[in-house]
């Protein structure tokens, strides 16, 4: 049985005047201790569809609408307030984008570390004092003891997200969802963030659900990939897979849209025209027909259905197969 | 057309080009309050520190560094933005710091900038067609009412944008709609140098290919010359012909694009190749990677000798006592390591 299954989860939002369709029914699931990602751009729903996981949509005017999340399967979106509030942190524990507004501006490091442990491990705040210096160790933060009593300002961007990380790990959880967990970093400091994640979750056997807009980021770290756009997955399938042979126009245009740096200053970008389409007035065939160039009459007609072009890699695209069978040609040329 | 200009650009780089911007040991400071509120000291950032660079004309020079190492300072100072504390700047030859009144003014025409943020950088107050049309108005570069509206028009179509939006206000427009509005500003005055801002960081992968696109077509058209200062170095590679590299508000390593990617010199450059994933599972499982400790040095207060020294992996005694200065490695490359030759470092 996988950790986490989810079965076609809606989340809507709903305004005066229209419903905003953010996750319209995704369905994919994480393995104990496996790292999948979740990529898509802006406004795709990724974010939409974690906070979904541990009922963070705030509601109203956001709401689940449908679907299941289970988690060994127990159907997350069943249970109270006071049973979610068990598995929060304790099973599934979550690093946000913004390492300066998910802490506490006003309350000490320890206290934030310490408050998790206390209430969902029942240990004593001595016992957790003590876990809460060995924590902070373990996410790379010197001289513990005298940051424990500072302040988030007085930290770094880098070592407040370390600190999240503290956080996320500090009740032994058995997931943990990191969104853009580096995005508002430095390079350098990316690139230690990213891999003390990797090193952690893999000593200690957690899953890692990554939800990321950066493809290198994705091949470096990942090993199962899902795509959004506009709402759903639209491909999955194992890292390599994807990136040699994309099998949806999407997955393909991204793949053409990112600089790369290992190529030089003449290869040639070839961007997706147009932008993502409002997820208020959702066209009523498939979501990328109008900046597709594969698309055919009937995309925009029909939503696509999934369909698997190998084992465990799946697109819903009409023409799925001639995109995927198009990049495996190419591939066993090069 | 598009491959001449970038023929262009590498001969430029090779020194046989004509410079367009001699940057001489320019360095900007700030002042900064330390100590409690009753007891204020004054320190000094030197955000810039004796930066000496040259533009070519045509090419495209990508300024590339983290969070504080002064590549945007430096940007601004270039056009006069920011007073430089020391230092000068040179456009076509001549002095920048020593003009005044109509030849500064005339000067900044030929100098423009495009911003990070394509929310605060635009006047919500104004429809995109005035916010366009401004430089014209104040450079007197239309005749009449009538070539006013061409030459508006005109503009929204060079950056993909339909000339009917000129009377729509920035709200209406998205992320990327907006940084073409504010690329349409800065060639409404026809400069030949362009400052880009981080100018595609805030922007999605698919809209960002969209704008890159844009900015070498239009520099290929019109024959612009860019500093394009950035922190991601894949979006630079792919723009720019050569590249510098800044850390604690020196440069460290300038070089063609292909060479310092391929084959850099400092380790910090090395480093920062190395810290950005390639897009190719294959790729990076078998890449050689070092991963940098540390975070850089408060700029108010950066470490001895060379700045990088308490960070980089192959520091000698030599490096905490002894500044290296940026020295010429062969015609095309200046690198500011004392170890530049012995190393071998990867790039990709």
């Amino acid at each position: 049985m996988p950790l986490l299954e989810i079965e076609d989860l809606k989340t809507y939002f709903y305004s005066d005047d229209a419903v905003v369709k953010a996750v319209d029914g995704i369905t994919y699931d994480i393995e104990e201790g496996e790292t999948v990602a979740l990529v898509g751009e802006s406004g795709c729903g990724k974010s939409v569809s974690s906070l979904s996981i541990l009922g963070l949509i705030p509601s109203p005017p956001g709401r689940i609408v449908d679907g299941e999340v289970k988690f060994r399967g127990t159907d997350l979106l069943q249970l109270s307030a006071s049973e979610m509030r068990r598995y929060r942190s304790r099973r599934i524990a979550m690093v946000f984008q913004e390492p300066m507004s998910s802490l506490n501006p006003v309350i000490n490091i320890e206290t934030q570390l310490t408050e998790g442990m206390m209430t969902q491990l029942s240990l004593t705040k001595r016992q957790a004092g003590d876990r809460a210096l060995e924590l902070l160790e373990t996410v790379g933060i010197s001289d513990p003891e005298r940051r424990l009593k500072q302040f988030p300002h007085e930290f770094s961007g880098g070592m407040r997200q370390r600190v999240m990380i503290a956080i996320a790990l500090s009740c032994e959880p058995d997931l943990i969802i990191a969104d853009e967990p580096t995005t508002s970093l430095d390079v350098t400091i990316q690139a230690q963030i990213l891999d003390l994640m990797q090193t952690l979750t893999r000593e200690r056997g957690m899953a890692l659900l990554l939800i990321t807009h950066n493809l290198g980021v994705v091949a470096r770290y990942v090993e199962r990939i899902n795509i959004m756009y506009a709402g759903r997955i639209i491909e999955h399938g194992a890292s390599t897979d994807i990136f040699e042979k994309p099998s949806h126009p999407y997955t393909v245009g991204l793949l053409n849209s990112i600089p790369r740096i290992d190529r030089d200053t003449r290869s040639s970008l070839d961007p997706i025209p147009g932008q993502p389409p409002d997820l208020a007035r959702l066209p009523a065939g498939c979501h990328f027909a109008e900046r597709c160039r594969n698309a055919i009459d009937k995309c925009e007609r029909e939503y696509p259905t999934t369909v698997e072009v190998e084992p465990k890699h799946t697109s819903a695209c009409w023409v799925a197969e001639a995109v995927y069978n198009d990049n495996a040609l190419q591939l066993s040329h090069a | 057309m598009h491959e001449d200009r970038r023929q262009d650009g590498i001969a430029n780089s090779n020194g046989n080009g004509v410079s367009l911007i001699d940057v001489e040991g320019l360095s900007v400071d700030f002042p900064v309050g330390t100590g409690t509120f009753f007891s204020r000291s004054r320190t000094v950032v030197h955000a810039v520190d004796d930066v000496s660079l040259t533009i070519y004309k045509g090419e495209c020079l990508g300024l590339v560094g983290e969070s504080g190492s002064g590549k945007t300072t430096l940007g601004r100072a270039i056009l006069r933005l920011q007073q430089a504390t020391q230092g000068r700047v040179r456009y076509g030859g001549e002095a920048m710091d020593e003009m005044r009144g109509r030849d500064l003014r005339n000067l900044r025409r030929k100098m423009q900038i495009i911003f990070q943020d394509p929310y605060s950088s635009l006047d919500p107050r104004m429809s995109a067609g005035a916010i366009i049309g401004e430089g014209i108005t104040i450079h007197k570069l239309a005749t009449d009412r009538a070539a006013y509206s061409e030459r508006v028009a005109e503009l929204l179509q060079m950056v993909g944008l339909n000339p009917e939006m000129a009377r729509r206000f920035p709200h209406e427009f998205s992320g990327g709609q907006r940084q073409r509005i504010g690329i349409a500003r800065a060639l409404a005055v026809e400069p030949d140098f362009i400052v880009c801002d981080e100018q595609v960081s805030a922007l999605d992968v698919s809209i960002q290919a969209q704008i890159l696109s844009l900015l070498t077509n239009l520099q290929a058209d019109l024959g612009l010359t860019y500093l394009f200062v950035a922190h991601d170095l894949s979006v630079v590679r792919h723009i720019s012909d050569r590249v510098a590299v800044m850390y604690l508000g020196r440069i460290v390593e300038v070089a063609k694009s292909a060479d310092l990617y391929r084959n850099p010199l400092h380790p910090y450059t090395y480093a920062l190749i190395s810290g950005i994933p390639v897009p190719d599972p294959r790729i990076e499982a078998q890449r050689q990677r070092v991963v940098l400790g540390g975070e850089p040095a408060n700029p108010a207060n950066p470490p001895s000798g060379c700045h990088f020294h308490p960070r980089c992996p192959f520091a000698t005694e030599q490096c905490a006592v002894e500044k290296p200065e940026l020295r010429e490695i062969d015609s095309s490359r200046l690198v500011s390591c004392h170890r530049a030759e012995e190393l071998v470092l990867e790039g990709v």
